[in-house]
């Protein structure tokens, strides 16, 4: 591994500074991420900000949301009473990610900036415009059974791995940052962005700046909600596909729905032209179907995922059953 | 002349096995320190040799860290690359946590840290400053088995056993969150231990027995 400076501030706007001044330096928070990365030298900071002694551990019930803070551990989110109960597609999707242990020491602002686990992307004997731009993407002719079906380039087919971050997308949370030239707001759904032709750059997040907390808002959905997340085995293992499903149902209509999917895009895949399908339509599977196939509308595979074309649709079918409770 | 026997048989058995793990142990941690001078940086090297570059040496120096390891405070000196693993491992002779695949995928090498169960092979040492950490080591009390150690004797919760400290580390706490109350739960909350000889069942087990025991643990 390179060696790296390191540094434990305990002021905000040092460690802001720090990462806005030093090109090569980045934020450190739980780590499972980072470490991993640079013990394989894809990722070579020359100096880690260790943001673990700012005071970003909180969840707080706001006027209308609750404040969930960048360094509460993705266990301690997955188990408070609060998002249990307000938000269980929340608490579900952070339950299926990773193990125990790495919950424990994954934090929501570390889970928002984990990266690709494109096998190019991860393998630096191999081309990846993500690791190396204009290297080429290796995926594209290569082994791409993982990669997106959605939002792709031409330069990069990666998806995002996070399972949080579905459920983020889904719940129209909003997200706090804060950086060298102040505070500002961005919704989820705009924190990450599609490859286009600067794939190395997985977010909007601008350099120096740090996500202090993510915002979700109260909503009708904590009756009928489930996160489903298909994978090559039962537990500890990234999605093949996910889907995030929230329905407000009142007596048998669907009055609004939201619906996101994983591992089919380079961003978590929210739904929407799926959502209108739904509003006011009768809980039934045929509504279902009907959502599931407007949301596949534009998917193309490569060679070798292929199988996500089929899988998909059944499980956004298999996800509004669950939630609506008629699976 | 029987007794003579029994009593060298008996000196032999504890002594032999102890200086050939205990050398083996030892040439495995030079070996490691070859490597790892082998693969440090030119920079590195050179201000080993003595002809130390300042800047350099300034800039990456070892950061100093006070950890409570088993219960017993140390003040150390470390370079901020090296994991919580290599730490224990390497550097305080704790060899009881293993290293299975270093990117915490396996679980060997799971700890507990303020009493949370982490992957010590993720985690930085330096960013551990002020924390207590307890290994399989540091379970027992007294020369008693922790009750999880025993369980995992009385049901045969292993195979070869490499990944047993981790199991049992993860599974004192899986018991402690609350996580132990049903098989599937059990095997859910689990899943982050990787066993290669496939010890689950009996693993199940164990964990099942000390939680319906009502032990404190
Ligand atoms: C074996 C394994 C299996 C896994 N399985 C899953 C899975 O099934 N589903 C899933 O979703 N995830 C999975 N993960 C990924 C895991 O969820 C992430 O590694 C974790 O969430 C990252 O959080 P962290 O705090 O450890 O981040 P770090 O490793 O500390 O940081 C990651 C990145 O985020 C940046 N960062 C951290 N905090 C902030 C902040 N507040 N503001 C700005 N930037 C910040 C860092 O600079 C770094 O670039 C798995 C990981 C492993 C190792
Ligand atoms: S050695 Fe840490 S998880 Fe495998
Ligand atoms: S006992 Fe051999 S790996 Fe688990």
């Amino acid at each position: 591994m390179k060696q790296f400076q390191y540094m434990r501030p305990t002021k905000q706007k040092a460690a802001t500074d720090a990462v806005a001044k030093d090109p090569t330096a980045l934020f450190i928070a739980g780590g499972t991420n980072l470490i991993d990365l640079m013990k394989r030298e894809v990722m070579q900071p020359e100096k880690l900000v260790d943001i673990n002694m700012l005071p970003l551990k909180k969840i707080e019930q706001r006027n209308g949301s609750v404040r969930i803070g960048a360094l509460v551990s993705n266990s301690a989110v997955a188990e408070d009473r609060l998002i249990v109960e307000k938000f269980p597609l929340l608490s579900q999707a952070l339950v299926s990610g990773a193990s125990a242990q790495l919950r424990n020491m994954a934090t929501v602002g570390g889970n928002m900036m984990q990266r690709t686990r494109c096998y190019y992307f991860y393998d630096t004997a191999l081309p990846c415009n993500k690791r190396e731009p204009g290297s080429g993407c290796g995926a594209i002719e290569g082994i791409n059974d993982q990669h997106a079906i959605f939002g792709f380039s031409e330069n990069c087919i990666a998806v995002n791995p996070s399972d949080m971050s579905v459920a983020l997308a889904a719940l129209d949370a909003t997200v706090l940052l804060s950086g060298p030239k102040g505070e500002r707001r961005i919704p989820f759904i705009d924190f990450h962005r599609l490859p286009g032709d600067q794939p190395e750059v997985d977010t909007n997040l601008m350099r120096g700046e740090l996500i202090v907390a993510v915002d979700v808002p109260e909503s009708p959905y904590a009756q009928n909600a489930h996160y489903l997340k298909v994978r090559e085995r039962a537990s500890f293992a990234f999605a093949l596909v996910s889907v995030a499903a929230a329905l407000d149902i009142q007596n048998n209509t669907i009055q609004s729905a939201r619906l996101a999917m994983g591992g089919v895009a380079h961003k978590p895949w929210r739904l929407f032209d799926a959502e209108k399908a739904l509003a006011g339509k009768p809980v039934s599977e045929e509504s279902f179907w009907q959502a599931a196939e407007v949301a596949m509308r534009g998917a193309k595979a490569f060679e070798h995922n292929a199988f996500k074309l089929k899988l998909a649709p059944n499980s956004i079918v298999q996800a509004l059953k669950t939630a609506a409770g008629i699976a | 002349m029987a007794d003579d026997n029994t009593i060298d048989k008996t000196s032999q058995e504890s002594d032999i096995p102890n200086n050939h793990s205990d050398a083996r142990r030892t040439f495995i941690k030079q070996s490691s320190l070859l490597t790892a001078l082998a693969l440090a940086p030119a920079s590195v090297v050179k201000a080993a040799e003595g002809k130390i570059d300042e800047k350099v040496a300034d800039k990456f120096e070892n950061v100093p860290v006070t950890l409570e390891i088993n219960g017993v405070r140390k003040k150390l000196s470390i370079d901020p690359r090296t994991t919580t693993l290599d730490l224990l491992r390497e550097q305080l002779g704790l060899t009881g946590t293993k290293k299975g695949c270093d990117y915490g995928q396996c679980g060997a090498c799971t700890v507990l840290m303020d009493g949370e169960r982490i992957n010590s092979c993720l985690t930085f040492a330096v960013m551990l400053n002020g924390k207590k950490i307890t290994t399989i080591e540091g379970l027992a009390t007294g020369g008693e088995l922790h009750p999880m150690q025993a369980a995992f004797v009385k049901h045969d919760g292993f195979q070869c056993g490499y990944c047993t400290p981790g199991q049992i580390m993860s599974a004192v706490a899986c018991i402690r969150e609350g996580h132990a109350n049903t098989d599937d739960e059990i095997r859910e909350y689990m899943s982050g231990n990787i066993c290669r000889c496939g010890a689950y069942p009996n693993i199940v087990n164990a964990i099942k027995d000390v939680k319906n025991s009502g032990q404190k643990i």
